[in-house]
């Protein structure tokens, strides 16, 4: 292990986690600041997991606001291979480089053709190698296939990428890692045991109303709690897709664009379709809040 | 610290949850940089390397709070207050009733704790042991959550009154929690924590009828969906994945090109994903309709997965039930279902040697040899005809038959069950219990 994250930088504790994320414009509570809290004194990788849209991406973009640091984000989905999430050879410039020293030997020319100007970084070699420490976003973990999972699990414990004709590159400073994870698939135990977990559900109304104030400029305070109380008693139903705090905040906004201050069935009913996309779960909400069709 | 952090790890893989030794070494190591004093921190500090899905955080919460909510700390003090204080069920009536109606929501646990100390005694001195179910009954909540929903104002719209209603439901719902967590926490008190979490996270059976049996029908119902989206992926996955090898040679040769005439890459041809048809045969008769139904769901969720998805249901005779489902919501197919499939015609009593019979002759035409067909039942003929040859004569026809059986296997071929004479003419006759086997045969089978 070589760095530390760069110090005065550093979270002083738990509540200066909260203070500092309510700064950076998320509200957090006492689980995500103590798990963020302990993720950075114990240097070690943190694994959100949750129902999208609550707000895993914005949690680790709060992080790196904060803590000033530039963020590195590898969005995954399924193909995703070393190639693009480690480091790849730039096999062109390679050929180029062939061609070129027609005639060079070859213990020479094969020194040559697998060095730094012939590497491309990829998300996760640039992290480790930052100067700079940073917060590497690994978006969506679970779209991974199984196998590329285990890729991951040299950088996450060792903090370091084994490049097969260069070596072993060791972090220079501790990148501070966020692993987001729809839950689409489960993940592997050993990537899970390397990672401290924090679940993050659909907040409570009170939290949700404090996330709408914030975010949404202008709104009162009367419509915002009207607001989060509809969607709590919609979460509740059996739904194909609940609203997440995302479409909370699209809703309230939309509201706020249309002039309307208090929130009644038919003010409901018009602009339902911001907060709930099928057609299925728009009817059921509306037989549940009893909504009537003019 | 440490004997109790290894007792509590050992409870909580008891209860399922694997935690690994360096799991617990982890756990310790957090409090290094937390506060003991501040319980709620350490809390999250174990679940953050203890828990692994959000599911098992239940368990966890139930499991900590016994094994760390107790002792010394302040809440040993309120404790006694508690058992001093003598509270009618009328004074705690009057007090959870503010609550319920939008009071402080703080103050319910305090009304919890001292319903419990003052009713929910029971035994003597010397074997004391406290139940929530006698605290609920004195206060008799649902009467009084009747009588609140009856003084929400006619003079809100109808919105506004379903919107409080909820909400009160919701607190109701909080209290009762509230009322079962203090009530473990006073026997663990007096028992030790290990007697209690032997049962606490999964609750005696006389409580769960109260409490939680239907509860726990929705939590399986809840389960479906996100099983199902993780089985497609999974079974999409296996598909895709079963199409490498086979080299594209045009594509292969025109990305070439961009090497300088060096195929350095092959591109592998795409071939379209064999998508068997899957037809389900479920029995819905009383003894197994619970585990009909989610075997249901759980196929027409992942019928994108297959070219077409035909259901049927039977008890003493079978009728196809697919129609219910090409509507988006189960729920109400499965209600649908229930009313208007005609799956009765006799005493109610399953009949699969009628049932197979029927099936060959009017559905049997159209099985063939993309088909898989799908026998969920617990082959409990209730002595009448087994007709095994029908069901040969459909194994012969389609190209797969998987029988999944709900009793456990030692269950099979004891009374009238024909497990093992049926399943000599399938595929294989597999025991699907729980909703994890479920999801084991159709990642691994279909």
């Amino acid at each position: 292990m070589t760095g530390q994250h760069a110090a005065g930088q550093r979270f002083s504790g738990i509540d200066d986690v909260a203070a500092r994320l309510e700064a950076a414009g998320y509200l957090s509570d006492d689980s995500i600041a103590t798990v963020v809290h302990l993720a950075d004194r114990l240097n070690k990788p943190l694994l959100v997991e949750g129902p999208a849209g609550v707000g895993k991406t914005e949690l680790a973009k709060a992080i790196a606001q904060t803590l000033g640091f530039e963020m590195i984000r590898l969005q995954c989905y399924e193909g995703v291979d070393e190639n693009k999430a480690l480091y790849e050879w730039n096999y062109k410039k390679q050929l180029l480089r062939i061609q070129a020293g027609q005639g060079a030997g070859w213990d020479e020319l094969s020194e040559d053709i697998f060095s730094e100007p012939f590497l491309l970084e990829r998300p996760i070699l640039k992290a480790i190698r930052s100067k700079e420490p940073c917060v590497l976003l690994i978006d969506e973990i679970d779209k991974l296939d199984f196998e590329a999972e285990a890729l991951l699990l040299e950088v996450l414990s060792d903090w370091q990428v084994t490049i097969p004709e260069m070596g072993t590159l060791h972090a220079q400073q501790l990148p501070f890692v966020v692993l987001t994870s729809n839950n689409e698939r489960e993940l592997s135990e050993a990537l899970k045991r390397r990672c401290l977990y924090l679940y993050l559900d659909y907040p409570t109304t009170e939290r949700e109303k404090q996330i709408v104030l914030q975010r949404v400029p202008g709104i009162t305070e009367t419509l915002a709690e009207q607001v989060v109380r509809v969607v709590k008693s919609i979460r509740e139903l059996e739904l194909k897709k609940a609203p997440s705090i995302a479409e909370t905040l699209d809703w309230a906004s939309t509201l706020l664009h249309l002039t309307i201050t208090t929130l009644d069935a038919e003010a409901i009913r018009r602009t339902m379709p911001v907060l709930l996309k099928f057609q299925s779960d728009l009817e059921k909400a509306k037989d549940h809040l009893k909504i009537k069709e003019p | 610290m440490l004997d109790r952090v290894l007792e509590f790890s050992e409870a909580l893989r008891e209860a399922g949850i694997p935690v690994a030794a360096s799991e617990s070494i982890d756990a310790l190591r957090t409090l290094d940089h937390i506060g003991l004093e501040q319980r709620t921190s350490v809390k999250e500090a174990f679940a953050a390397t203890m828990v692994k899905s959000g599911p098992q955080r239940t368990a966890f919460d139930t499991l900590f709070d016994l094994y760390f909510g107790t002792g010394r700390g302040p809440e040993a003090l309120d404790l006694r207050d508690a058992d001093d204080d003598p509270v009618t069920a009328e004074q705690l009536l009057e007090e959870l009733r503010a609550v319920l109606t939008g009071g402080d929501p703080s103050a319910m646990s305090d009304i919890a704790r001292r319903a419990v100390a003052q009713l929910g005694r029971l035994g003597s001195s010397s074997r004391e042991w406290y139940s929530n179910y006698e605290v609920l009954r004195a206060l008799d909540l649902t009467s009084l959550l009747g009588r609140l929903s009856d003084e929400i104002p006619d003079t809100l719209s109808a919105t506004e009154r379903q919107i409080l209603q909820d909400e009160l439901e919701r607190r109701a719902r909080e209290f009762k929690d509230a009322v079962l967590r203090e009530t473990r926490r006073r026997v663990a008190e007096h028992r030790g924590a290990k007697a209690v979490a032997s049962y606490a996270v999964q609750p005696l059976p006389e409580d769960l009828n109260f409490l939680s049996a239907t509860a726990d029908m929705a939590e399986l119902r809840r389960a479906v969906r996100p099983l199902a989206r993780k089985l497609a992926t999974r079974v999409a996955m296996k598909r895709r994945r079963a199409t490498r090898g086979h080299v594209d040679l045009r594509r292969t040769v025109r990305h070439s090109l961009s090497t300088g005439g060096v195929p350095m890459e092959p591109i592998l041809r795409h071939r379209a994903p064999h998508r068997p048809e899957l037809f389900v045969l479920c029995d819905v008769s009383s003894s197994v309709s619970r585990f009909a139904r989610f075997a249901l769901m759980l196929t027409h969720a992942l019928s994108a997965q297959f070219s077409r998805v035909r259901s049927f249901a039977f008890v003493d005779t079978i009728d196809e039930v697919t129609r219910f489902f090409e509507h988006e919501d189960f729920l109400a197919a499965i209600d649908r279902m229930n009313e208007e499939a005609l799956v009765v015609s006799d005493d109610g009593h399953s009949d699969y040697g009628t049932v197979l019979e029927r099936f060959l002759d009017h559905y049997g035409a159209d099985v063939g040899p993309k088909t898989t067909l799908l026998i969920l039942g617990d082959a409990r003929t209730n002595y009448r005809s087994r007709k095994t040859e029908a069901l040969r004569e459909l194994a012969a026809k389609a190209r797969h038959v998987y029988w999944l059986n709900p009793e456990p296997i030692y269950d099979w071929d004891t009374g009238d069950s024909a497990a093992s004479e049926y399943a000599a003419h399938v595929d294989d006759m597999v025991e699907v219990r729980n909703l994890r086997q479920l999801e084991d045969f159709i990642a691994t089978r279909l």
